[in-house]
């Protein structure tokens, strides 16, 4: 057998693992700002760019994408050529891959601020963005499948299937969910509305959690544990079993993200039997990881490394077991829209992801610097640092959670709601408190980490290239079938077999979707009436500062949310939504059926300077809707592609629309005038007023009473 | 609900992408050792000197 030379990158390893921690610095500090923001509102400052609404899309975007992402390309790219015994196929597709990735993220951090978004949790990324995503993955996807297809290792290690199932996954998620219509560079409407955005959406972000968060992180720790502790997976029969398993169940659990909403029962039945049976695979992935360490505790004792990929496996067995949970309607009724899950999935991030990554980066930097760590003892203290700050992060809000729901849900002997929404949010801040200063401990052990691994650097120096050599796989005789490929693969028609296949996908897509989508998009409830051109505008503007983040717009059918909030949502009342704004969390009230609820100046005066209005309120102030005009330049565009989605604007409205939008904003401005506010009636704010007072309001309107201002 | 169908389809599709991959790997073997395959990723040569420099 002849041997074969190749060389293993490790500068692209480097760049990947600088990416990852510096990303990690940013995402986390925002993470931490927005928390104390949380607690003290006045850290919003009245100014736009750094408001909660819209630094929490940057802190998500950025730990996910940037933090995590880079944490998987840093893992794939050092263990997948030494896991096939290949360089890895195109070294100008790595560099594209890490510089486009990084571009990405850049624009992501210069259009979050900026309040350009879709609106989407985890996918608001405007949609030249989405596509240049969407280029980059398959840049990725060819190197990696080319790697693969030239590999002269036959047998593809765990790891690596678990690659290819993220690979192929989030693909298909992040395309699917992203489709929107353009209106400007930066401005689009999702494809789908009201319900059917609400299930796609959550269809992708449970997978997003699924396939981002979850499996290209298995596969790192299916090598970087073994290699850590020197010994082989406890069982790897068992670890191809448990990704199979979890490969075919993962993708129907999105419906428990929408339980007790207008989504059929099947669905949200379907959602829940997936997400119980993932237990299983998922605490199998568990349990081999730690058994792996069996009867090498002496060595976790002391290895910093082994003791954050211990409590990275602890806290996914954690995670994972309490998602099932979170699952079963009668926990997800109270544990919904509370800080249960922001506690959940940051166990997650700052356990599994975080400290996996932590332990990673620990164990590749000195190897590739060709050094050793520079302190065990401070990277012992990080672990230290990192294991408190997790715990002081979740266990407040897990404590505020309950109390929150459990006032939420408390009524008086008399039948009354017992508490003001305001009052449950007053007594759970000093949690609010404990929580930030949990992620600002957690924070403190990452900057450690940095200056340990900064000092590992200095004293090394990079192995840019390492050498190894294998047999090659053709020395071995083929089986017939597999003859095909591999000349194929000589000739290396693999880049146009996948880019064709994508472009056939998207094609059929984009053919099919709206037709389908329009259709069903015809109003079940016959008073349900698009939005006029001056709350299409708010509702923008609404989208644009993040509201969603805080504020929910869905009353699912119980006694509490009822009596406080109003009728519970129908299915029918959200056709025009595009993209829906259900939300996932209430910091702040549900604001379903907001119309009517206060007059005009109290949205003027509550938006300008919230605390003076409801005292304790966190609401950041949004003075600037008050100064800033509203741009009706967009509103023919906005109208035409609104129509184009299959909203029933009449003809040619797309011309007219601006002057119904005048007349609407004077008759606000007039109302505000009696009740002694001097408005300008072309500023933002009335556009948001007129949303604010819209929302809801369909179902009391009187069938015979149509809408005037659309004719 | 014809979004249900749409997610259906597509997540069908690519289910059904991994069990022809899953087939694929079973029948070429790629499971039948269940023991090297753990051990030898612990064995390569990356974590020593890069040699011919």
């Amino acid at each position: 057998m002849q041997l074969e030379k190749f060389t293993y990158d490790n500068k692209i390893v480097r760049n990947f693992a600088f990416a990852t921690i510096i990303w990690s610095i940013v995402g986390m500090l925002v993470g931490v700002i927005i928390a104390f923001q949380l607690a003290y509102p006045a850290l919003n400052f009245g100014i736009p760019y750094i408001s909660f609404g819209r630094l929490r899309p940057l802190h998500t975007n950025a730990v996910i994408f940037a933090f995590v992402g880079n944490g998987i390309f840093t893992g794939t790219y050092y263990m997948l050529p030494r896991l096939l015994k290949a360089s890895m196929w195109n070294k100008t597709l790595s560099y594209i891959h890490f510089w486009g990735w990084q571009l990405i993220i850049v624009f992501a951090a210069l259009t979050l601020p900026f309040g350009l978004t879709e609106g989407k949790e985890y996918a608001e990324l405007i949609w030249p963005i989405d596509i240049a995503i969407t280029i980059i993955w398959v840049v990725f996807g060819v190197n990696m499948f080319g790697t693969i297809l030239t590999r002269r290792e036959r047998h593809l290690y765990v790891a690596i299937w678990f690659l290819i199932g993220t690979w192929v996954t989030v693909a298909m998620l992040h395309i699917v969910n992203s489709f929107a219509l353009p209106t400007s560079l930066t401005h689009s409407y999702s494809w789908y509305a009201g319900v059917q955005d609400a299930l796609v959406q959550w269809w992708y972000g449970h997978n997003a959690v699924a396939f981002f968060l979850t499996t290209p992180y298995l596969g790192l720790m299916y090598y970087f544990v073994p290699k850590a502790a020197q010994r082989p997976i406890y069982s790897y029969r068992w670890s191809i079993i448990h990704f199979w398993a979890l490969i075919f169940i993962y993708i129907w659990a999105g419906p428990h993200h929408l339980l007790y909403t207008a989504l059929p029962d099947w669905a949200q039945s379907l959602g829940v039997v997936f997400s119980i049976m993932l237990i299983l695979p998922s605490w199998g992935g568990m349990l081999n990881g730690i058994f792996t360490l069996r009867g090498a505790w002496d060595k976790v004792k002391e290895d910093p490394i082994l003791k954050m990929f211990i409590v990275a496996l602890t806290c996914y067995g954690m995670s994972t077991f309490e998602g099932p949970m979170l699952s079963l309607k009668n926990v997800n009724a109270i544990a919904h829209y509370t800080d249960w899950i922001i506690a959940h999935v940051h166990v997650g991030a700052l356990g599994w992801n975080g400290f996996l990554t932590f332990g990673m980066l620990y164990w590749l930097v000195p190897r590739i610097f060709n050094t050793t760590l520079y302190s065990k003892k401070w990277a012992n203290t990080h672990f230290l640092i990192g294991t408190i700050g997790i715990l002081l992060y979740a266990i407040p809000l897990y404590w505020a959670s309950f109390s929150q729901a459990l006032m939420w849900k408390e009524f008086t002997a008399e039948g009354q709601l017992k508490y003001q929404f305001l009052e449950t949010v007053t007594r759970i801040l000093p949690m609010y408190i404990l929580r930030a200063l949990g992620g600002t401990v957690y924070l403190a052990g990452v900057i450690l980490m940095v200056v340990n691994l900064y000092k590992t650097v200095k004293a090394g120096s990079l192995i840019e290239v390492e050498y190894a050599e294998a047999p090659s796989l053709q020395s071995v005789p083929l089986p017939a079938g597999k003859q095909f490929w591999h000349s194929a693969i000589e000739r290396r028609p693999l880049r146009m077999l996948l880019l064709s296949l994508i472009v056939v996908a998207i094609g059929g897509a984009i053919e099919l979707i709206p037709t389908f989508l329009i259709k069903e998009n015809i109003p079940t409830i016959s008073t349900v009436k698009p939005y006029t051109p001056l709350e299409l505008q708010g509702r923008d503007i609404y989208i644009r500062e993040g509201c969603y983040t805080c504020h929910s717009q869905m009353i699912r059918p119980f006694r509490d949310e009822v009596a406080r909030y109003g009728d519970y949502s129908k299915s029918g009342e959200f056709v025009y939504d595009h993209p829906f704004q259900w939300g996932s969390k209430r910091t702040g009230p549900d604001l379903a059926r907001e119309g009517g609820k206060y007059p005009n100046s109290w949205h003027y005066r509550h938006m300008n300077a919230p605390e003076e209005i409801s005292q304790g309120s966190i609401m950041p102030p949004y003075n600037w809707l008050l100064d800033d005009d509203l741009d009706t330049t967009t509103t023919p565009v906005k109208i035409r592609a609104m129509q184009t989605l299959g909203v029933p604007y009449p003809k040619g409205y797309d011309e007219k629309a601006n002057a119904d939008l005048r007349i609407q904003a004077e008759e606000i401005t007039t109302d505000l005038k009696t009740n002694k506010i001097k408005a300008n009636s072309r500023k933002e704010i009335i556009a948001v007023i007129a949303y604010l007072q819209r929302m809801g309001t369909d179902l009391k309107r009187a069938p015979e009473k149509e809408v005037k201002n659309l004719h | 609900m014809i979004v249900i169908v749409l997610l259906l389809a597509v997540s069908l599709s690519v289910a059904l992408g991994f069990l022809v991959a899953f087939i694929w790997s079973a029948k070429t073997g790629q499971f039948d050792d269940s023991f090297s395959p753990a051990n030898k990723i612990l064995f390569d040569k990356n974590n020593q000197e890069p040699k011919n420099q």
